[in-house]
């Protein structure tokens, strides 16, 4: 009887234990922190901690970031935050997701949400300002640092119904056509200049026995993405930055005529069996191929391009020669005429913050500034690149960064953000993806874009 | 908030639950009549019932609710400021071809899968039954319960893997239909086959689960039931159909019963293997698609109450079946 009588005890105190670890997790996360500046920064003196001085002493605050860049980029940014951290004496709690685009929302809804979060898109950057009310405007420092190092364009990207929020933090540049240096000497190709030299090369190739293109598109849930690069990417060039403003923000409809045209430019290549799909299979299997995997043929001799963003460089397999003159390199994606200057195709983060506690504010006014850009920079063997101006071109280490950022710094460059990331997610995360990706498996063009027309949110 | 804080507010939280429950657990123990176990029992379900509530119950109506108003671009927090627009997303689901084809999806999805894992874990059960290997051979088919279902997703793409037909293949299905001569074939890509072909991944999962419960109610047959039909001279098929099968019923409704319940909430195969490309999106996908990336929570909701519609009926009988399983 006894013996019966101590088990219930335990398995009540059990009971009770795991229920109050539930309660305790529900517990109020009341935030008690002041906005007063408190004590001399630890780092107080040295040039870099200069324009965090007047956030004073912040040592046992902690910023939080969410982000969705992962292992094994993440070392680098985390190596990154070293001088904010001896400058201020906060630390900065790292945490990046893969499922980042639909965590944020989730968590910010549950009222959850992390300090600052990198937004890779400012379609969702809206979102979140306009539906959401939690995201909190960019303090001064910020704002200047961003008057002073970013072109208008970049700014506007942060900048909501007239407020600026996010200052934009890594960028990448799209127009880019990967190509081996060694096999275009081999067979006495040159790098095109326009448009057509490049469909002039591409019936090289062909005569060579090469299938000029490689391409692949598979990508999870995300398939389809790299398709409406390429549409954007020649709509930038057949039909200029401003049809383009126009068709992101939706004041042309997606099907216009001049979309249609250059889609049907795009299908030329993409579409062309003759064209695709080097070492992989037909058209279709560009459907199937990984985004990852789609342009590794050119290593084997059995491609000659593929047009992918800068961040392919951390594609290629381990021993790679990325230069000029070795295995793999980029050039320009040609213009289709001269009327538009030398449009460029683009992404980048934008720093969020959900939070106005000074050791936040500190953390955002260093991402922003240039301390910040040249250390990423010198920390970051290859794949990053800022469009912040004071970013030495010196401290990148890999050619393909170096000439990103001499296009992102290059005055004549009119740049243009993705659009796919600027418009609602309905289309820029679901119709366009999944109609182009019809569109590979053997849609038409007029369907495909009306479709798209059809799914913009009233 | 520091740590330190959290702890002490954990501790806190920890001392007062301790505090209140012992004050009810002396003041139940005091009262030793009917009322009072009474008392005791309610004393102990309610905070269960309250959480349920909260955890459950809330987010359930919440769901419902939020599937009666507009699409694209509702405020996140709260729907309150969204339009009204009655049944418009259900209208939308069974009239829209994409929705319908996810429905006409997931009915494949929800028939074939049972059947085929059950059937095939039936029929392995049977045939491993008393024989000499049948530790390994049940071994074998449950491994692939251990596999989480992303985990089996990405094997089978490398087996479903497509190249040229003038390529060196990746994929084993691909490397064997050229070896013996043929073309490659789109496993993934080719509709309507590929929802078949997802349909196998899930199975190749199930079919060990099947055979585990499925075994041990064979093995549960009284013997002096199986030796009287033998000496009724029924044997091999017929012993099967008229002994076998109506002696493990109760068992098979729950096994069947479980995995409809498993596919319809299918997400997994179909993100990892297709991302719902090439017509092979199901409900529970689609749902998660339209909320979470589309920003559709509308649509989301309705899709996940319509999922929540289905799944009811099946959970009753499912445990109306256990019960009775339990009861013999």
């Amino acid at each position: 009887m006894k013996n019966q009588r101590t088990r219930k005890g335990l398995a009540t105190i059990a009971v009770i234990a795991v229920s109050s670890l539930g309660l305790a997790a529900c517990a109020d996360d009341g935030d008690g922190g002041s906005n007063e500046v408190s004590g001399d920064a630890p780092g107080a003196g040295r040039a870099e901690c200069a324009q965090l001085e007047q956030f004073g002493d912040l040592t046992g605050k902690e910023v939080s970031v969410y982000t969705s860049i992962i292992a094994p980029e993440d070392a680098v940014h985390k190596e990154s935050y070293k001088v904010f951290e001896e400058c201020t004496g906060a630390t900065v709690a790292y945490e990046g997701s893969s499922e980042f685009e639909a965590q944020l929302v989730v968590r910010v809804q549950g009222g959850n949400a992390p300090d600052i979060a990198y937004i890779p898109q400012p379609g969702l950057l809206q979102t979140l300002v306009r539906d959401t009310d939690a995201v909190v405007a960019a303090p001064d420092p910020v704002s200047e640092n961003v008057d002073e190092f970013f072109g208008e364009d970049w700014k506007a990207y942060g900048t909501v119904d007239d407020t600026f929020y996010a200052a934009p933090l890594g960028a990448n540049v799209k127009s880019f056509v990967w190509y081996s240096p060694s096999m275009f000497e081999e067979n006495g190709w040159e790098v095109p200049q326009t448009w057509d030299d490049m469909v002039a090369l591409s019936d090289d190739m062909v005569d060579a026995g090469v299938d000029p293109w490689c391409a692949g598109i598979e990508s999870g849930d995300a398939t389809g993405w790299p398709t409406t690069d390429w549409l954007e990417d020649v709509v930038l060039r057949d039909a200029g930055p401003d049809v383009y403003d126009q068709w992101v923000n939706h004041e042309i409809p997606f099907n216009d005529p001049a979309i249609v045209e250059s889609l049907d430019r795009v299908g030329d290549i993409l579409k062309n069996d003759d064209y695709v799909n080097g070492g992989i299979g037909d058209v279709k299997s560009i459907a199937t191929t990984a985004f990852q995997e789609g342009g590794l043929p050119i290593l084997d001799g059995e491609c000659g391009l593929h047009r992918q963003a800068s961040f392919y460089a951390a594609q290629w397999p381990e021993g790679t020669d990325v230069s000029e003159t070795g295995d793999v390199f980029a050039f320009y994606l040609p213009t289709t005429s001269d009327e538009f200057g030398t449009p460029v195709l683009g992404g980048g983060e934008f720093v969020a913050a959900f939070s106005d506690r000074p050791e936040v504010q500190a953390f955002q006014t260093y991402l922003s500034s240039d301390v910040w850009a040249n250390e990423k920079a010198i920390a970051t063997p290859g794949g990053w690149v800022s469009a912040n101006t004071g970013l030495d071109i010196a401290n990148l280490k890999s050619p393909i960064d170096k000439l990103s950022a001499e296009i992102l710094q290059d005055p004549e460059a009119v740049f243009r953000f993705d659009g796919s990331d600027q418009m609602p997610g309905a289309v820029g995360a679901g119709s366009f993806w999944s109609e182009m990706t019809n569109w590979i498996t053997g849609a038409d063009t007029q369907t495909t874009l009306d479709n798209i027309e059809d799914s913009w949110p009233s | 908030m520091s740590s330190t804080d959290k702890l002490v507010q954990m501790v806190i939280a920890v001392v007062l639950f301790f505090a209140v429950m012992g004050v009810i657990l002396i003041l139940t123990t005091k009262l030793r009549s009917r009322t009072g176990e009474k008392v005791q029992a309610a004393a102990f379900i309610a905070p269960s019932l309250l959480l349920i509530a909260i955890g459950l119950l809330y987010p359930a109506l919440r769901t419902i609710y939020q599937s009666f108003f507009g699409s694209a671009y509702e405020p996140l927090v709260g729907s309150e400021g969204g339009t009204f627009n009655g049944l418009d997303n259900y209208r939308q689901i069974f009239t829209n071809d994409d929705l319908l084809q996810v429905l006409q999806n997931t009915a494949v999805w929800v028939v074939l899968t049972p059947l085929l894992a059950t059937g095939i874990g039936l029929v392995y059960a049977v045939l491993i039954d008393r024989s000499r290997f049948e530790k390994v051979a049940k071994a074998l088919i449950f491994l692939p319960m251990a596999i989480s279902l992303v985990g089996a997703s990405i094997i089978w793409k490398f087996v479903y893997d497509y190249k040229g037909s003038d390529q060196s293949q990746l994929g084993v299905l691909n490397g064997l239909l050229k070896a013996a001569g043929f073309d490659t074939y789109r496993f993934l890509l080719t509709e309507p086959w590929n929802t078949l072909f997802l349909i196998v991944i899930i199975v190749w999962v199930q079919a060990g689960f099947a055979m585990t419960i499925l075994s041990a109610a064979i093995k549960a047959i009284p013997d002096d039931i199986i030796e009287a039909a033998r000496l009724d001279g029924v044997n091999g098929l017929k012993l099967f159909r008229y002994i076998t099968v109506p002696s493990i019923r109760p068992s098979l409704i729950v096994v069947l019963t479980t995995i409809s319940i498993t596919t319809l909430k299918v997400f997994d195969i179909v993100r990892t293997a297709t991302g719902g490309q090439f017509g092979t999106s199901v409900l529970a996908y689609e749902f998660y698609v339209q909320s979470f990336r589309s920003f559709n929570f509308g649509l989301g909701a309705a899709l996940a109450t319509l999922i929540f519609v289905l799944v009811t009926p099946i959970v009753v009988y499912n445990i109306r079946q256990m019960r009775r399983l339990e009861a013999r």
